[in-house]
């Protein structure tokens, strides 16, 4: 203290001072700074709110109104419009699963086609390839009414003639998810890193050989969890079906090239919903919260897909 | 097309090789390669001779060539739609990019191995089987495995776990999976590209021994930032440099030295050379 007093005192007086001015510097926020970020925060999470109130509503008052109505009735009986509380989606649900298993046989192979075409052999610096790409991302965006009535001109009837059967509605929901398909198996096949590729030309193997062993098993995950998501999007769509011939009522089991009409599970609810009796209400409730349940499995199917078997570069 | 409109350049001497850079058998021969990629020039009038059962090095700066160089030997640069390769380029006699030459037999017999590890993302049994697969040489896979991870040096680290996932090896274990891949498929040539620049000094060092010991049965071209490296593994070094035309505007690579290994780095004969060994640019 006595020798090197002074000195002691002010280097500890220039330490204090300096944290001083550190911690003014760290704590020292404009007021408004913070009132602006709480507004902006607040308002974001607003807008997640008003996405989820959205559905949250439908949940509750699908269930409120179709709890009573579920029962195994409800998958194993067929439609009848004389007894509302035995009547069922059997048909419907058969007709859903067989529209489906279609889709996929058309959609995958066709949709990794050309997404394989597209990613690995066209060469984008030509104006054709370029076009075709711009316009599969068209497509994607195109309402699903006016695949209907292409289905309808060239399917039902026209080059193709299948008449109004299952056939030709799968065949247009197929055609309606394609650039899905398409733009989601480009998208994994992009996540391949182009060194695999060569690290595979480098010993000598082809480009086919290179697709086959490297590129598309790398990419399945992808690929499979966007045919997931495509095929779920072809489950509950409506409008195409009702131009290709889905009758709304069908009280027997469909086949896919049967000419007696086929039905669909929205297309099914959509018909209970439209008649004016509270018992047929609930038996449309209970169909939206059956098709719900099986398109958020599928959706949660498809994003556990990927999450679990994404390979990480 | 840039450059026809330029005002003449001055045009440098063509290099000649030294008598005492000849080798003795040569695997390559390169007569006035040039390389464009949509027209502009990458690297220009390379002239030189690489020789059986040596590791020839290619230095020079960022930009210069190398590796285009480099990817002109196996037709890798046939994959870059917009790539042109000039000139004549001999393969043990054979025009390499002569009209019946199939580019994936080439890069059966020239194989490559790359800057950053790329194993596949499969079992490492399954990376080194990889091209015998391909090929259909399905007899005797597993000595085929083991004799290439011996080779590489990697079959004590790895024989334990065979099946396990190739990215689970460390960067310098994945480089010698690659180059295990690599003579696996037994070729005659093996191309490096700046394979040790994602590397730490030891998975280097481990790397440039094996470099070494695979020259008594394949021939060898590395590219390299290293200069230390190319003096360490290689018997003859090529040096490149970028040259600009009268407007600066493109810049190519030129050979401007290619000789025994301890020439260019003790006694080069170009004064650019000497520069770039001893540091002074670069």
């Amino acid at each position: 203290m006595e020798a090197g007093g002074v000195s002691a005192r002010r280097s500890r007086l220039a330490v204090a001072g300096a944290r001083a001015t550190t911690e003014a510097m760290l704590r020292n926020q404009p007021r408004g700074d913070v009132i602006r970020n709480a507004v902006f925060a607040g308002l974001l999470l607003l807008a997640v709110a008003i996405a989820l109130a959205g559905l949250l509503a439908l949940l509750i008052q699908a269930f409120a109104k179709g709890s009573s109505a579920l029962s195994a009735d409800l998958i194993t009986n067929p439609p009848s419009t004389a007894f509302p509380d035995k009547a069922g989606y059997r048909p419907a649900i058969i007709g859903s699963l067989q529209l489906m298993a279609g889709v996929m046989l058309f959609v995958v192979p066709v949709g990794i086609g050309a997404a394989l075409y597209l990613e690995e052999y066209a060469d984008s610096s030509r104006w054709w390839n370029r076009l075709i790409e711009v316009n599969i991302q068209n497509l994607a965006a195109v309402p699903s009414i006016i695949y209907g009535i292409l289905g309808l001109a060239f399917i039902v009837r026209g080059p193709l003639d299948l008449g109004f059967t299952l056939a030709a509605g799968s065949l247009t929901l197929a055609l309606l998810v394609l650039p899905m398909v398409i733009i989601a198996s480009r998208e994994a096949l992009r996540a391949v890193p182009s060194s695999i590729r060569q690290g595979s030309l480098a010993l000598g193997a082809t480009q086919w050989q290179t697709i086959r062993t490297q590129v598309l098993p790398a990419s399945v995950p992808g690929i499979a969890t966007g045919v997931i998501l495509a095929v779920s999007r072809a489950l509950g769509e409506t409008a195409p079906l009702l131009l290709v011939g889905a009758t709304v009522f069908v009280t027997f089991d469909p086949t896919p090239f049967g000419a007696d009409g086929y039905s669909a599970m929205p297309v099914q609810i959509f018909n209970y919903a439209l008649r004016p009796q509270e018992e047929f209400q609930a038996l449309a409730a209970a169909g939206i919260i059956v098709m719900l349940v099986v398109l958020l499995a599928m959706n949660s199917f498809a994003i556990w897909l990927r999450n679990r078997y994404e390979q990480r570069w | 097309m840039l450059t026809e409109q330029m005002p003449k350049i001055e045009v440098r001497p063509e290099f000649q090789s030294s008598p005492a850079s000849e080798a003795k058998e040569k695997v390559f021969e390169l007569k006035g390669i040039d390389v464009s990629y949509s027209g502009v020039p990458a690297v220009k009038g390379i002239s030189m001779e690489i020789g059986r059962n040596e590791v020839t090095a290619m230095i020079g700066p960022s930009g210069c060539g190398k590796s285009t160089l480099l990817r002109c030997l196996n037709r890798m640069n046939d994959l870059i739609p917009t790539a042109e390769v000039e000139g004549e380029l001999l393969y043990r006699g054979e025009d390499l990019y002569g009209p019946n030459v199939d580019p994936v037999q080439v890069r059966k017999l020239i194989g490559m191995v790359f800057q950053k590890p790329n194993p596949f993302p499969k079992s490492i049994y399954d990376n080194v089987a990889f091209g015998p697969r391909i090929l259909g040489r399905k007899d005797g896979l597993d000595e085929t495995v083991e004799k290439a991870l011996r080779g590489a040096a990697l079959w004590e680290e790895a024989k334990d776990r065979l099946g396990d996932n190739a990215f689970g090896l460390s960067g310098g274990q994945q480089q010698r999976l690659c180059i295990a891949r690599c003579i696996a498929v037994e070729p005659d040539v093996i191309l490096m590209d700046e394979p040790c620049s994602a590397l730490d000094p030891i998975s280097t060092g481990k790397i440039e021994d094996l470099m070494i010991e695979l020259k008594e049965q394949f021939s060898i071209v590395i590219v390299t930032h290293n200069m230390q490296q190319a003096a360490r593994v290689s018997d003859r070094t090529a040096f490149l440099m970028t040259e600009l035309d009268a407007t600066e505007n493109t810049r190519w690579g030129r050979l401007v030295e290619y000789d025994v290994t301890e020439q260019v780095f003790t006694n080069p004969s170009d004064k650019r050379t000497e520069d770039y060994v001893s540091g002074k640019v670069g």
